[in-house]
């Protein structure tokens, strides 16, 4: 068993860095977020792994300089909360078009706009259907416990380099900020030069020795027919994901009638709210969906000939409620209940949306 | 066991850091824990809380509305929170600065001088130590052994040696602690 | 005498560096980037940097850069090749990197990380291409375009009241104390290329040495942009150009 500490998710993502072998975090500060680079700052990490950390001018330089370190084949990442996450759609573009492995940290807060810095669930579209330009995907991981943020920095990087594709841990302000215990990650060790040379060589810029041809990191294509082509590559790539890389959770689903669908704190919260409900002879279940793109959409479906019906509890004004419609094709009802603006449901908020909205609907 | 705890207060009362040794010595015997604060600018001098969930079983939601225990260190959090306790439940504040104190009548209500001790003791710092006798006093969820425990994994250690004065405060505040109401 | 005679070793005056692929540029007649494309390979292959020499290219004419040289290239989003070239500075310490960019990539839409990597004192070097005009959209308005100059949005000549004052970009970069080298030069005759060539040349020996960033502004021709043939296009920069945009070295340490 690894070490037992009492954490902030922001915290654990600066330590699950270090101890995975990150050898770059390239950030900028913002609400409510703002402990990842501190922690790495406070921690030192280039004299403990030789991971570098640099405070960028803004978000736009700091996703570039992840665009560069990930163009050099290293495990490199950066964090951010909402608006800065918008600053950083170009690179994110740039980088899922150059096939590029990296990590992206949303602790997201409440908008449109400057918005507030209290945590909301808003930004799930801009999550999984592209956020940027072009026909992109990234690889969405949403926890829902300190120890998730510390599990799914490991998770994020091996599927980023699996897929060559960036991925997105879509945290938001109460993992970022909670505190709970969480059991710390073994350390290890960063790849080598020649780890890298042997592993990513194809592509990755090392220096170009005189047995390989130049690798040449771009997204750009000017030849629309060999576009295209690379287009259909990265569609399969993303169908590849979505049919082996769902991951979900459930909670008391098996006899439900009803099913609350929500991911991230939303879940945590829900969580409580199946307990209420159960308690006043509701049977109502939950799913949590762990990752966003790719969606349980089988699984969703499969539930769906199951229950009478699914509410969605988002922070938010109703997002990942169109995805839980498509998967489930409209056979059954799908209602939305959300807090925004960096209001939190409370649990016996979704269990009275629950009663007027599914049972008494 | 299930305990759910609202500490409120101003900052600089160290309410922040009261929840994060209880939540820390929760985690020294066994318990799951959350510790979720309120923040932002409201913290820079005005009030600051954190809810503190400590349990024997898996917490779900780290965000509640209503609470076993309120621990209250200023008026505006009195009359925030008061409302919010479990019918039942326990309400313990520091007289200190309250001008209307609470009303319920279906809570159980304990009183701690807080300020006035830690003037005793000649260091406002740990106050919030001896609130925090003064709670584990009327809910002895943890043993004393790992709030030590918990202090230290707390604590930066070059702060080691103020433990022992930690302590004392706790002691101090658990005999201190004076019930008001009892349902 | 036929060709076979004359084509021998001995016979040989001029070669092109084996660092210049042979792909064939898609820069106009006439264009400056493919004497500076020249001049940095050679510098790579004098040096024997090759295995270690990452480039970084922009958004402007020179994003096709990667073709021309071989080496190892990143091309960077518009105007953050620094951003991108500071991430492989710090990961690869021991590897050479330069961004290679032209004015409205640097010092527009890339103003600021141009300057937080100059100011930050990245060990990379920086070649800056100023034709005052953007070159790949057609002719439009730079930062560096001279006050009165037509271009594709200044259709009656540049007015400052309007669009502001050509940005001499390098005397700001010339403040920052990140920087060794920073200096103008021109690639408008062979006195000038050879000059340019010992300031490359420089730049990289910097980077060896980790003295901090170098930056190396070649004032160019645009003669699409500007509508001028090759040989008005280089009379034209020395007699417009050149006054406003002194060549020399600012700085040197």
């Amino acid at each position: 068993m690894g070490e037992l500490r009492l954490m902030k998710g922001n915290e654990v993502i600066a330590e699950a860095a270090i101890r995975c072998g990150c050898d770059g975090y390239f950030g900028y500060p913002i609400t409510p977020q703002s402990e990842v680079m501190e922690t790495l700052m406070a921690r030192k990490p280039w004299e403990e792994t030789g991971m570098v950390v640099v405070q960028a001018e803004s978000e736009v330089a700091a996703i570039n300089m992840v665009y560069g370190g990930a163009g050099c084949g290293k495990k490199v990442m950066t964090s951010s909360s909402s608006p800065g996450i918008s600053l950083k759609q170009e690179g994110i573009t740039y980088i899922a078009g150059a096939e590029l492995p990296c990590l992206v940290v949303n602790v997201v807060r409440g908008g449109p706009g400057l918005g507030t810095i209290q945590p909301a669930q808003s930004d799930y579209f801009q999550a999984v259907k592209g956020g940027g330009h072009g026909d992109y995907k990234l690889i969405v991981l949403a926890p829902n416990s300190v120890q998730e943020m510390n599990d799914f920095v490991d998770l994020g990087f091996e599927l980023a380099f699996k897929y060559l594709n960036p991925v997105m841990i879509l945290s938001d302000g109460i993992i970022g900020q909670m505190m709970e215990k969480v059991e710390l990650s073994d350390i290890k060790p960063r790849m080598t030069d020649e780890y890298i040379a042997k592993n990513h060589g194809s592509w990755a810029t090392t220096g170009k020795p005189g047995s390989r041809n130049r690798n040449i990191i771009t997204s750009l294509e000017l030849d629309s027919a060999k576009q295209e082509k690379f287009n259909h590559k990265l569609q399969a790539k993303y169908a590849k994901i979505q049919e082996d890389e769902v991951r979900f959770d459930t909670y008391k689903a098996e006899d439900a009638d009803y099913l609350i669908v929500a991911y991230g704190s939303s879940s945590r919260i829900s969580k409580k709210a199946v307990e209420l409900a159960r308690a006043k002879g509701i049977k109502v279940g939950l799913i949590r969906p762990i990752t966003l793109f790719p969606f349980p959409v089988k699984e969703l479906n499969g539930f769906a000939k199951k229950v009478k019906g699914m509410l969605t509890v988002e922070m938010s004004a109703g997002q990942m409620i169109e995805d839980v419609k498509l998967a489930v094709e409209c056979s059954i009802p799908v209602e939305h209940f959300g807090r925004y603006g960096g209001m939190i449901p409370s649990p016996d908020e979704i269990v009275a949306a629950l009663e007027q909205k599914i049972i008494g609907g | 066991m299930k305990e759910e705890i609202i500490i409120a207060g101003f900052g600089g009362q160290g309410v922040l850091s009261l929840g994060k040794i209880l939540a820390y010595s929760g985690i020294m015997q066994d318990q799951e824990v959350t510790w979720m604060p309120s923040y932002g600018p409201e913290m820079r001098g005005g009030t600051a809380n954190v809810t503190v969930i400590l349990s024997d079983d898996q917490i779900s939601s780290p965000i509640i509305n209503s609470y076993d225990t309120a621990i209250i260190l200023n008026q505006q959090s009195l009359d925030k929170f008061e409302k919010h306790v479990k019918p039942g439940g326990t309400l313990l504040y520091d007289p200190n600065g309250i001008i209307n104190p609470p009303t319920r009548k279906d809570i159980n209500i304990f009183q701690i001088e807080g300020t006035e001790e830690a003037g005793k003791m000649g260091n406002a710092k740990i106050f919030n130590m001896i609130i925090m006798g003064a709670f584990l006093k009327i809910k002895p969820i943890v043993q004393l052994e790992n709030v030590k425990k918990g202090l230290e994994k707390s604590i930066p250690e070059r702060y080691h040696n103020l433990i022992p004065l930690n302590i004392e405060a706790i002691q101090r505040g658990m005999s201190a602690v004076k019930e008001v109401q009892k349902v | 005498m036929d060709v076979k005679d004359i084509i021998k070793e001995e016979n040989l005056v001029y070669k092109k560096s084996a660092i210049i692929t042979d792909n064939t540029m898609h820069y106009c007649p006439g264009c400056t980037h493919g004497t500076v494309h020249k001049v940095v390979a050679e510098v790579i292959e004098e040096m024997g940097i090759q295995d270690k020499t990452i480039g970084v290219s922009p958004v402007g004419c020179s994003v096709l850069a990667y073709n021309y040289l071989d080496i190892d290239w990143q091309q960077a989003a518009h105007g953050r090749a620094p951003a991108v070239a500071t991430a492989i500075n710090r990961l690869y310490p021991e590897k050479y990197v330069f961004a290679y960019q032209g004015d409205g990539d640097l010092a527009s839409i890339g103003c600021a990380e141009i300057i937080h990597a100059c100011n930050r004192g990245e060990n990379i070097t920086v070649i800056f291409i100023n034709n005052a005009i953007y070159g790949m959209t057609g002719g439009q308005m730079a930062p560096t375009t001279l006050e009165g100059m037509k271009t594709a949005t200044t259709p009656y000549g540049r007015d400052v009241k309007l669009a502001g004052y050509p940005l001499k970009i390098t005397e700001l970069i010339a403040q920052l104390p990140g920087t060794c080298l920073v200096t103008r030069e021109s690639a408008e005759s062979a006195v000038a290329v050879r000059k340019l060539k010992k300031m490359i040349r420089k730049a990289f020996e910097n980077t060896g040495k980790k003295k901090g960033t170098s930056f190396i502004e070649v004032v160019s021709t645009c003669n699409s942009g500007w509508k001028l043939s090759p040989v008005e296009s280089n009379t034209w920069m020395k007699e417009n150009m050149f006054p406003f945009y002194p060549l020399g070295t600012m700085k040197d340490i």
